[in-house]
């Protein structure tokens, strides 16, 4: 597996990728070839072209209209949906929970699903080369079981889970002696945001943990002897060559955990899918969501839509600069940016 | 045992005395790494299993039973809480029209991802980069700033609420992520036995179908397992354009289902609902789990 990839982060990099092999692949055009490119390609690239990019580059025109979906007229009103946004209480309060929740869920997230990673790659006994833990497998088995589990169910369980009456929760901590009868998790604005940043962390952090395992397992045995030699210990080893050499993996799990947490729209539907108490759960895809379906403002709707997809850009935008200015991602240049997409195809396939 | 250890140590450095101290440090450190490193995963492996161990359970109780407290075992097992959900959930039903929709939408994704990854990745023609870059917007921006438009695209085309309409969107929204993985893969393959096809005397469709797509079939099997995971799982989609009940999907039907539970709470029936949900996945999962890890760490890797 290795080789294939690196040899296809250099190819990536070249000028003309397409020379590989040597030879330019120009012949002649055949009725055969014709066909062939307009299938290969044109089908693809219609239906992606129809039902995703046709669709944003509308959204961002009907943004700026006052439509209302199921009558053909509409006037072009400019930035006014936007700055009606910007007096919009709740909208503004949704902003202010999904900001919220993009700052903590990758964070806890991604510290959980390292630390778990960690664990089962570097925690094995200490004499001889580095060796993953007893049990990894099964740890790791483990580890990834909520993540096949369909987000909606996951969202189902918790909510059964909280139940203030008959829920887990409160039956383990009454049981431990704690006064948590009848506590409503998701009933109060002081935890109902914490509660809901939970299950998404629990629905998520097995993906990540799978994802950091095998980016560990791809460091190089030497680098692990040569800190051996020089009488690093695992902790020194976790801090010094596992996280460095892994930490183009974290950026872009860390993009893709934003995106996920900006959206939550499946747990917060199924956890609290009235917006939480005095809204405190209510996120942009919620509002946006009711706005358009519930309430038929399609224009006002698709401004939301783009202020998220703005958030999005800016999120994203910010991981990035953190890392490169902590000395991240520039360092072997272009190479390492080829390789990014590729990478972040990968957890974009996670997040979906 | 940290002796034997003190001795290799020894052996590779020129200062043992100081050597030797160090790495009983070292040594004792790893201890508590170790020790931190099973609690931790001990810990999680424990918050992951209860709850679902506990909805297992659940599902054979009475409602009464459940409300009364949360850790006694059923008096008798209840099979007829599965048939409740079964009947009143629409289980069955939602589950068919998943599955007619995440196989077909998983076959066209893989068959027009790979085709169109391979056109990008062998082949040299303007416009070839601008395609490349479009498709990678594609997959940063949000789903939810397309929702609207989507849907009265579907509309437009008579395709709202009808199943190719969402086979087709599922397409749609798979396929950057399939391109881009697969366009990595098609460019790692190489070039001699394409040629050797072409002197062969192979067409570029004979090329793709019978050279190409089976050497690329590692990676059309992990993109194939993400799909699946990520079409299955689909809630969005489905709940915004598919929202005739005899079409929904699972996702959407148990959706609707808890939500349903609010007014007249049959507890029972929505723990083995859930149940019912889950364990196929789960199965599946676990006959395929090393694959699984297989597919993720090609994702890393690149």
């Amino acid at each position: 597996m290795k080789d294939t990839i690196t040899t296809s982060d250099t190819a990536s990099s070249r000028p003309t990728p397409a020379a590989r092999g040597g030879r330019p692949r120009r012949r002649k055009l055949t009725f055969d070839r014709v066909t062939f490119f307009l299938a290969f390609l044109g089908v693809p690239l219609a239906i992606f072209v129809l039902f995703v990019l046709y669709p944003f580059v509308q959204a961002i025109f009907w943004a700026m209209t006052n439509w209302r979906g199921f009558s053909p007229d509409y006037d072009f009103i400019g930035l006014d949906n936007f700055t009606k946004l910007l007096e919009d209480d709740i909208f503004l309060k949704a902003l202010r929970n999904v900001a919220l929740l993009a700052a903590f869920v990758p964070l806890v997230t991604l510290t959980l699903a390292l630390g778990v990673a960690v664990a089962v790659t570097l925690g094995g006994p200490s004499i001889g080369p580095v060796r993953g833990i007893r049990g990894a497998s099964f740890y790791r088995i483990v580890s990834f079981f909520p993540y096949v589990v369909p987000a909606i169910i996951v969202g189902l369980i918790w909510a059964q889970m909280y139940d203030p009456n008959a829920g887990l929760l409160n039956g383990i901590l009454t049981k431990l002696g704690l006064d948590f009868e009848e506590f409503s998790w998701l009933g109060q604005e002081s935890t109902a945001m914490p509660a809901l940043m939970f299950v998404i962390v629990w629905g998520l952090v097995g993906f990540y943990a799978v994802l950091f395992i095998a980016a560990i397992k791809g460091v190089p045995a030497e680098l692990y002897e040569a800190a051996r030699i020089d009488g690093a210990g695992r902790f020194r080893m976790t801090i010094s060559v596992t996280l460095p050499a892994i930490r183009d993996s974290v950026q872009t799990a860390y993009i893709y955990l934003g995106i996920a947490a900006l959206d939550a729209f499946v747990y917060v539907q199924a956890l609290l899918p009235g917006g939480g108490p005095a809204n405190s759960t209510l996120t942009i895809s919620q509002d946006l969501f009711n706005t358009a379906f519930r309430k038929g403002q399609f224009g006002y709707a698709t401004a939301m839509g783009v202020v998220l997809a703005v958030v999005t850009l800016v999120f994203a935008a910010l991981v990035f600069a953190v890392n490169r200015l902590t000395g991240g991602g520039e360092s072997e240049g272009k190479k390492k940016a080829s390789g990014f997409k590729a990478r972040r195809a990968g957890a974009k396939g996670g997040a979906q | 045992m940290s002796a034997i250890a003190a001795d290799r140590k020894q052996a590779s450095d020129r200062k043992p005395a100081r050597d030797r101290k160090l790495t009983r440090a070292v040594v004792s450190s790893d201890r508590r790494f170790a020790a931190l490193s099973h609690g931790l995963l001990i810990l999680w492996s424990v918050i992951v299993i209860v709850p679902m161990l506990w909805v297992l359970v659940s599902s054979f109780k009475s409602t009464s039973e459940i409300l009364s407290s949360p850790f006694t075992l059923p008096d008798h097992w209840r099979i007829e809480n599965y048939e409740h959900a079964w009947t009143d959930a629409n289980i069955g039903k939602y589950f068919l029209n998943s599955v007619i929709v995440v196989v077909s939408a998983l076959f066209l994704v893989m068959l027009l991802g790979a085709m169109c990854a391979y056109i990008l990745a062998r082949f040299e023609f303007p416009g070839r980069r601008l395609i490349y870059y479009v498709m990678l917007a594609g997959l940063t921006f949000p789903v939810f700033l397309a929702i609207v438009p989507l849907f009265f695209q579907l509309q437009n085309f008579g395709l709202l609420n009808t199943r190719p309409g969402l086979i087709l969107t599922y397409v749609a929204f798979a396929l950057p992520f399939t391109v881009f993985f697969l366009y990595a893969f098609f460019r790692s393959l190489p070039h001699d036995v394409y040629e050797a096809a072409l002197i062969d005397g192979a067409g570029d469709w004979r090329a793709f179908f019978q050279v190409m797509l089976p050497m690329a079939s590692p990676g059309m099997a992990a993109v194939a397992i993400f799909n699946f995971l990520g079409l299955w799982n689909q809630f969005l989609l489905p709940v915004a354009l598919n929202t005739n009940q005899d079409k929904w999907v699972l996702t959407q039907g148990m959706s609707a289902y808890a939500s349903s539970q609010v007014y007249d709470i049959d507890y029972g029936a929505l723990f083995a609902a859930i149940v019912v949900t889950v364990v196929p996945v789960l199965i599946v999962y676990i006959i395929f789990q090393r694959r699984i890890a297989g597919s993720v760490s090609q994702g890393t890797f690149r």
